[in-house]
């Protein structure tokens, strides 16, 4: 094979697997659009917020350390060596699930009945209180994401291929992150398991229930305020999942949050209420946006992957209003 | 007699109010500062240095000639439109000298500050022609500007090379923004004469994702990478260069790209890495017993006390030393304890910190001798070469500091500011 067709192949791979990163964080979005119709602007921050906690407890930092030595002189800074990675991380699942019932309690049920506007800029207000409140919580240093994931090239692949091409074009062989993978193997697992509990679970059908429709789930006894406990909370663990891999390669600190932009692009295009559009719309955007930069971005001065994912998603935009596999938008008279 | 003791002290208020704005004479050097948003680590750092030092000349000396310094803070979040209304809310207080820490507030600035006569300091930042002082008045990017951070690493590499880059690829990864573009002409200019090939490859604001960059270097293969980055694109650059392998010590950033939170999250393999600095690095110096004497222990630090010594850290007090210094040559000048923004200027055109006062001041060897003029705003351009040692987890100077070719670069800012000057009608002023 040509090393050129080996490249774009090199190409395909990486922007698959960076599609699998943009898929984690939209899931979390889809989640909760899907079960009560708010799109969460705050679902970056929220993924930090999981990402500092997480670190915070496995490294054994007090909470609001700074705060208190501020406020008392004293010199609090950890309380022992950390906690292992699984406890942290059941921990941290803890400390999401109380963040969804504290959200219910003191925000969403006082908005029941609002307007998605509404609730829309609710979300805004809940990101830039939970980054102020992540920062109270764990400072605003760049801490160092380590839950024992490999990282770095794949030296099998780059053996394997590096004889594909022909004698004396001295390449190097085809290049994909481990990280990488193990990330598309968590979403692939994440995607199975969020299919299986929706689908043959009780309170996965009411959540479909409450997804179809609110007023005919309460009639049937359906609890929404539970319902929307359990989907922000399963909507925190998946933002605990991208803040992780997301972590792994930048360091858990306050850009981390922006990750939400790349997720936008793969929501348009994949639909805002379907989980396998997250990953579908994922996995278009991540190729084709590494397609237009390795074959385009050089003429036009590079740096093309953030606006060319954007115009590819209004392109689909265009002719699947609802994204490709969004629920179909009817509207009667 | 009631009515004349009330009399009294109707009068007494009255002397004390009279008297109250001499008592009460302040420096004022607002911080325009970030320490929140996507570059908040870095910038909280910086603050903290800044801050600090002010409040040791404060708690120690009693401030500068006897006049405290007053530093209120105003948070930018590295937001340029902030930052202007951070200027325009804290100019009004006697504001001597400006430091936005960012090239977009800085640029947007130029003009006002020039206006309003408050001379602004982006040291190894902003618009690199700004070192022009004939035609930028008010700006200072002493002691080194970018252009100067690009030459002095191609001296390295020439060093590295017995003097001859001839052949040599080198790619220059870079932020896609002003401050990432700034040494591109630099750079192009030095190929020309060195002979190396340059390929730029820009990165988009914040540098999350840089698959691209980085299979795009794999395939090329540059004998060295430059690095122009900020905040997470750092940090992302060098995890990607030790995932392809690429060999650390011939990845060199500037000095925006050389703090401890860049190669931390990367953990061993960022070990070699290395990055243009223009002040020492480590906290052993004199000045530090002060700062944890009056200010640490006194509990008057601005932060936790826990980036004490940081690349950064560092940066912010060198900063602060030589507003210090500047404010404390325009006393001189002037002979008054009180300053205006015109005033200060002066003592910034006539800044010289050479080394006896560097150890003065605790800081022996911290940084290379200053001599600020009326035309060179830009002071001497030297910076030297830093290298992570991940194992000790700390960054050493490992070589000392270098000149910049002043025949390429020279040039190069006379050009720029010429242009400036035509584009807003200013007449260069003579400086004797």
């Amino acid at each position: 094979m040509s090393p050129d067709l080996l490249n774009v192949l090199e190409v395909i791979l990486n922007g698959l697997m960076a599609g699998i990163m943009y898929s984690l964080v939209a899931l979390g979005f889809v989640l909760i659009y899907k079960a009560s119709g708010i799109f969460n602007y705050a679902q970056g921050v929220m993924a930090l917020f999981a990402a500092l906690t997480l670190v915070g407890f496995q490294t054994g930092q007090v909470p609001f350390a700074h705060v208190i030595n501020a406020a008392f002189g004293t010199k609090l800074d950890t309380w022992g060596p950390g906690l292992p990675t699984f406890l942290a991380i059941i921990l941290t699942m803890g400390v999401m699930v109380l963040f969804a019932y504290l959200l219910e309690r003191l925000v969403l049920r006082h908005m029941v009945n609002q307007a998605p506007i509404i609730l829309f800029m609710t979300t805004i207000g809940l990101a830039y209180f939970m980054e102020g409140f992540g920062d109270l919580m764990w400072g605003a240093d760049v801490k160092t994401m380590d839950v024992g994931l490999p990282s770095g090239g794949s030296t099998w692949l780059e053996s394997v291929t590096a004889g594909w091409a022909a004698e004396g074009s001295n390449y190097r062989g085809m290049y994909i992150d481990v990280l990488d993978l193990w990330a598309a193997g968590v979403a692939i697992v994440l995607v199975i398991s969020l299919t299986l509990f929706s689908q043959y679970t009780k309170t996965g059908r009411a959540l479909r229930a409450v997804a179809d429709d609110h007023q005919a789930a309460l009639t049937v006894g359906i609890s929404l305020r539970t319902i929307w406990i359990i989907v922000w909370s399963i909507a925190g663990f998946v933002a605990l999942v991208a803040g992780i891999m997301w972590g792994a390669k930048s360091g858990v600190q306050f850009s981390l949050s922006l990750i939400a932009l790349k997720a936008l692009p793969v929501l348009i295009l994949g639909g805002f209420t379907s989980i396998p559009g997250a990953i579908v719309g994922g996995l278009i955007i991540g190729v084709g946006e590494k397609l237009f930069e390795y074959f385009i971005g050089g003429m036009i001065g590079g740096a093309t992957e953030n606006w060319f994912a954007y115009v590819l998603a209004l392109f689909f935009l265009m002719f699947r209003p609802q994204g490709l596999f969004g629920d179909r938008i009817i509207e009667r008279v | 007699m009631k009515l004349k003791k009330i009399g009294l002290a109707l009068l007494a208020a009255g002397v004390l109010v009279t008297a109250m704005p001499a008592a009460m004479a302040e420096l004022t050097f607002p911080m325009l500062s970030y320490r929140t948003g996507p570059y908040g680590p870095n910038g909280t750092e910086f603050a903290d240095g800044y801050a600090d030092y002010l409040t040791l000349v404060n708690e120690r000396d009693g401030g500068v000639g006897g006049v405290k310094i007053k530093a209120p803070e105003c948070e930018t979040a590295y937001n340029t439109e902030k930052g202007v209304e951070c200027y325009e809310s804290t100019k009004g207080q006697g504001s001597l000298i400006y430091q936005p820490l960012s090239t977009g507030i800085t640029y947007q600035l130029i003009p006002k500050v020039t206006s309003d006569k408050i001379p602004m300091h982006s040291m190894g930042y902003g618009r690199t022609s700004a070192a022009d002082g004939k035609v930028f008045e008010y700006i200072f990017n002493y002691p080194a500007n970018y252009w100067d951070g690009a030459s002095v690493i191609i001296k390295h590499l020439l060093d590295e090379n017995k003097g001859d880059l001839k052949g040599k690829k080198i790619a220059l990864i870079y932020h896609n923004s002003a401050y990432g573009k700034e040494p591109i002409r630099t750079l192009e200019e030095l190929s020309k004469k060195h002979g190396y090939t340059l390929k730029t490859i820009p990165v988009e604001h914040p540098g999350q994702e840089q698959k691209s960059q980085w299979l795009e270097i794999r395939r090329d293969n540059p004998d060295y990478v430059v690095m122009w980055g900020w905040g997470v694109m750092n940090q992302v650059a060098i995890k990607e260069a030790g995932n392809i392998n690429f060999p650390m010590d011939k990845f060199i950033g500037i000095w925006w790209a050389g703090s401890e939170n860049d190669v931390r999250p990367a953990g061993e393999a960022a070990n070699g890495y290395k990055a243009a600095t223009f002040h020492g690095v480590g906290s052993d110096y004199p000045v530090f017993k002060d700062i944890q004497k009056y200010v640490k222990d006194a509990g008057k630090a601005a932060g936790d006390g826990k980036n004490i010594g940081t690349v950064l850290y560092n940066r912010g007090l060198y900063a602060a030393m030589l507003a210090v210094e500047a404010a404390a040559t325009a006393q001189k000048m002037h002979n008054t304890k009180e300053l205006t923004g015109a005033q200060m200027r002066d003592g910034m055109e006539n800044l010289k910190v050479d080394k006896a006062r560097l150890e003065a001041l605790g800081l022996p060897n911290f940084a290379p001798e200053i001599n600020v003029s009326c035309a060179n705003h830009g002071g001497p351009g030297l910076a030297a070469i830093q290298q992570w040692d991940a194992k000790e987890g700390k960054w050493k100077l490992i070589t000392d500091f270098i000149a910049s070719d002043r025949e390429v670069i020279d040039p190069l800012i006379a050009e720029d500011a010429a242009a400036f000057a035509k584009e807003n009608n200013i007449t260069p002023r003579e400086c004797k």
